[in-house]
């Protein structure tokens, strides 16, 4: 029967009733970065976190200095620096405890290092000895990911996992602004929230994605606002109090290992240095804003509040700068010896077993190295 | 007549000379990618383009390869020719879906109404120290996509030629810039920029008559080298440069192999399920009763792009090369 032969019977009504399926009040951001440096809150932090917080910033930052020192030298391949960026680096690995998993990005060798890894296992990546230069499983840390946002989706799925098998485990993944705009960032938030997965996504908003701007990368009012589409709570922070990233991460961390679900963190922060010690910062900014920011350092801002409150003095800040000191040597003396290196290692865990065709390089490779060490190629 | 005085440029200036030639000429060329704009891309091959033409021509495109090329794929419905970057070869992958989907067959798909001309720059390759995921040879799997063109310049004259022409193509083109070559040199005159080469023409760009040397890109000056220590060998080789890997010019590489009877296939890509393979085929299919011996091919090892510091084992060099050469069956001459 058509509509027409209807006519009379028929009687329009409206469409079943409709509601968004989630408020989405409680999960949009507050309105501008959270922060407690600075602010009347500070007087209740934790003297003890506080300090802890000031050695890792200042042990930080000695390591961001070395490592660019270390590539001048030659002796690290690339180096993109987190100078600027500690105070988001050292909270993403403090609040994590030791059965959870942290899923690094490129340029987050210092939140590796602050979670314990030795700093030189963190740099094989970077010195180019090999790629991931430590067991993941062991120190529950994902490979550094140099394809951007892909280790998303692996951080959803661990987590996932791990919650169907009852594991108490939270895993948390980093990422820049750049990298909101891959799909893999989409689908894994979607995963996420659809799962309830424990997941805390922390994006470091630094400004940049090496030349670009955000304002090229996103229309949105904020990255934090973007978790409301997938139905998450979303967390403006500023990223250079390490105080208040600490906090921010520690509840979302706490929400997730509590069974409800993943945040997304968006962390207010500016990459100091260049891109990577290849790139050139002067194409694409000016020296001032550069300044405004030094002068929002992650670490003058807690020293700041440590000697405010006389939870520091002069003794205690040299003696945070002496740890850092000999954290730096100890990197030097050992990023200054050659590595060793066996080429045959380019056979080893490409299979569980080499196929009969690698064993038929391998063997190749190997009769060149001999011919080469008898001197028959000159 | 004033004779100009040539004057050496890299590869990566004749790109940008193409770049912007291929603009002036035409105003529905579009480039997009990541950091193109300002910046001039990381190895500055759209150097000075956002200036000039404006960001609406040259633009820095929000970090995301699918949607780079799936934006392109609808500019091009639209009538404009995007020319696209992308800024490693491993970071072409998230656009595969739409490379390989959209891209490559719109044309079949549509019976002929809607070709996409869309250009796909790719720098690809190792030998520059990169970290992981900065190094791919990912030729094989353009290659395998029917329905592209699949192009690598290895002078700085083709870079300029064969990427002109690839944005003039109404078919889709995987261009290859090989990285390690964008610093080289070569005397070209950038106020009489070298024609605009058809594509699937290979060259030969040594002489030779005891082998053939087929090969493309960056292995190209490797293997100029290798033909030049193969002299005191007493190895004369001849060195084909392939240029264009879809079309495939069996043309000019089954003369060359029919005149020396002999032929070396020399890539980076690894060997197994790699251009190699293809290349070998054809040439036996077509040059049976003329080879001397059975085409062999040196190639990167079959292996995830190793780390910078192991890569010099990897990479197909000179002495692999003449390796190969010398197991291409002499004997049987004396
Ligand atoms: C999939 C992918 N595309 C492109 C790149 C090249 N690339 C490396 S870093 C970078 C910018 C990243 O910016 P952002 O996500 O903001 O991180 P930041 O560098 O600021 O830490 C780009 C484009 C990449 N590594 N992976
Ligand atoms: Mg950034």
């Amino acid at each position: 029967m058509t509509v027409m032969e209807q006519r009379g019977a028929y009687r329009p009504t409206p469409p079943p009733a409709w509601q968004p399926r989630t408020d989405p009040a409680p999960l949009l951001p507050d309105a501008v970065p959270y922060r407690v440096l600075g602010t009347e809150a500070a007087a209740q932090a934790d003297p003890g976190l506080l300090r802890r917080l000031y050695a890792q910033l200042v042990s930080g930052r000695r390591y961001n200095a070395q490592a660019t020192a270390l590539t001048k030298q030659g002796r690290l391949a690339v180096y993109p620096s987190t100078t600027g960026q500690e105070a988001c680096e050292v909270a993403a690995a403090l609040v994590l405890q030791e059965q959870d998993w942290l899923f690094p990005s490129y340029r987050d060798t210092l939140a590796a290092v602050a979670r314990g890894l030795d700093p030189v296992q963190a740099l094989t990546l970077l010195r180019g000895d090999w790629h991931t230069g430590y067991d993941p499983r062991e120190h529950r840390i994902a490979p550094l990911s140099t394809p951007l946002a892909t280790q998303l989706p692996h951080a959803v799925g661990l987590a996932h996992a791990a919650r169907l098998k009852g594991d108490d485990v939270v895993a948390l993944a980093m990422v820049g602004d750049g990298g909101t705009s891959e799909g893999d960032f989409h689908e894994a938030l979607n995963f996420a929230a659809v799962w309830q997965a424990p997941v805390v996504f922390l994006v470091q908003n630094n400004g940049f994605a090496i030349s670009v701007p955000l304002a090229k990368q996103t229309a949105a009012p904020s990255l934090a606002h973007k978790a409301v589409g997938y139905g998450m709570p979303g967390r403006l922070v500023d990223g250079n109090d390490a105080v208040a990233v600490h906090e921010v991460l520690s509840e979302a961390v706490r929400h997730a290992r509590e069974g409800g679900g993943p945040t997304l963190v968006e962390a207010i922060t500016y990459r100091i240095e260049a891109h990577t010690n290849a790139d050139d910062a002067t194409r694409y900014r000016g020296d001032s804003e550069v300044e405004a920011w030094r002068a929002h350092d992650p670490i003058a801002l807690l020293e700041h509040e440590l000697t405010e409150r006389g939870l520091i003095d002069e003794a205690g800040i040299q003696a945070a700068r002496d740890a850092a000191e000999a954290m730096a040597a100890e990197l030097r003396a050992h990023m200054n010896q050659d590595p060793v290196l066996d080429p045959m290692d380019l056979f080893a865990d490409v299979y569980a077993e080499p196929t009969p065709q690698l064993r038929e390089q391998r063997d190749q490779l190997a009769a060149e190295l001999a011919a080469e060490r008898e001197g028959t190629h000159s | 007549m004033t004779t100009v005085a040539l004057k050496p440029a890299t590869m990566a200036q004749a790109l940008t000379r193409a770049l912007r030639d291929a603009m002036t000429a035409d105003p529905t060329v579009h480039v997009m990618g990541e950091d193109v704009g300002t910046l001039g891309g990381v190895f500055r091959v759209t150097d000075g383009l956002a200036k000039e033409f404006g960001e609406d021509r040259c633009t820095d495109t929000p970090l995301a390869e699918a949607g780079i090329l799936g934006t392109a794929v609808g500019m091009a419905m639209y009538g404009l020719r995007p020319v696209v970057e992308m800024q490693f070869d491993a970071f072409a992958y998230p656009a595969f879906e739409q490379l390989i989907s959209h891209v490559s067959r719109m044309r079949n798909r549509t019976r002929g109404a809607m070709p996409l001309p869309i250009t796909v720059r790719v720098p690809y390759g190792g030998g520059i120290g990169g970290v992981e995921h900065h190094s791919d040879s990912s030729e094989a799997y353009y290659m395998a996509t029917p329905g592209l063109h699949v192009v690598t310049p290895a002078t700085v004259a083709d870079a300029y030629g064969l990427l002109r022409a690839s944005i003039a193509s109404d078919d889709p083109v995987v261009f290859l810039e090989p990285k390690r070559l964008y610093w080289s040199k070569d005397t070209w005159n950038p106020d009489e920029p070298s024609p605009v080469e058809p594509i699937g023409r290979a060259v030969v760009r040594r002489p030779g008559s005891s082998a053939t040397l087929i090969t493309y890109g960056p292995s190209l000056p490797v293997c100029l080298e290798a033909a030049e220590a193969a002299r005191t060998e007493g190895w004369d080789l001849e060195v084909v440069d392939l240029r264009s890997l879809v079309p495939f010019d069996d043309e000019t590489v089954c003369a060359s192999v029919r005149r020396t009877g002999r032929a070396l296939v020399v890539h980076e890509s690894g060997g197994y399920g790699g251009p190699g393979g293809e290349i070998a085929a054809r040439v036996t299919e077509r040059c049976f009763h003329h080879l001397e011996a059975p085409v062999l091919r040196v190639a990167g090892f079959d292996i995830p792009y190793p780390p910078p510091m192991l890569e010099r084992h990897h990479l197909p060099g000179v002495d692999r090369i003449l390796d190969a050469v010398g197991r291409l069956q002499w004997e049987a001459e004396n």
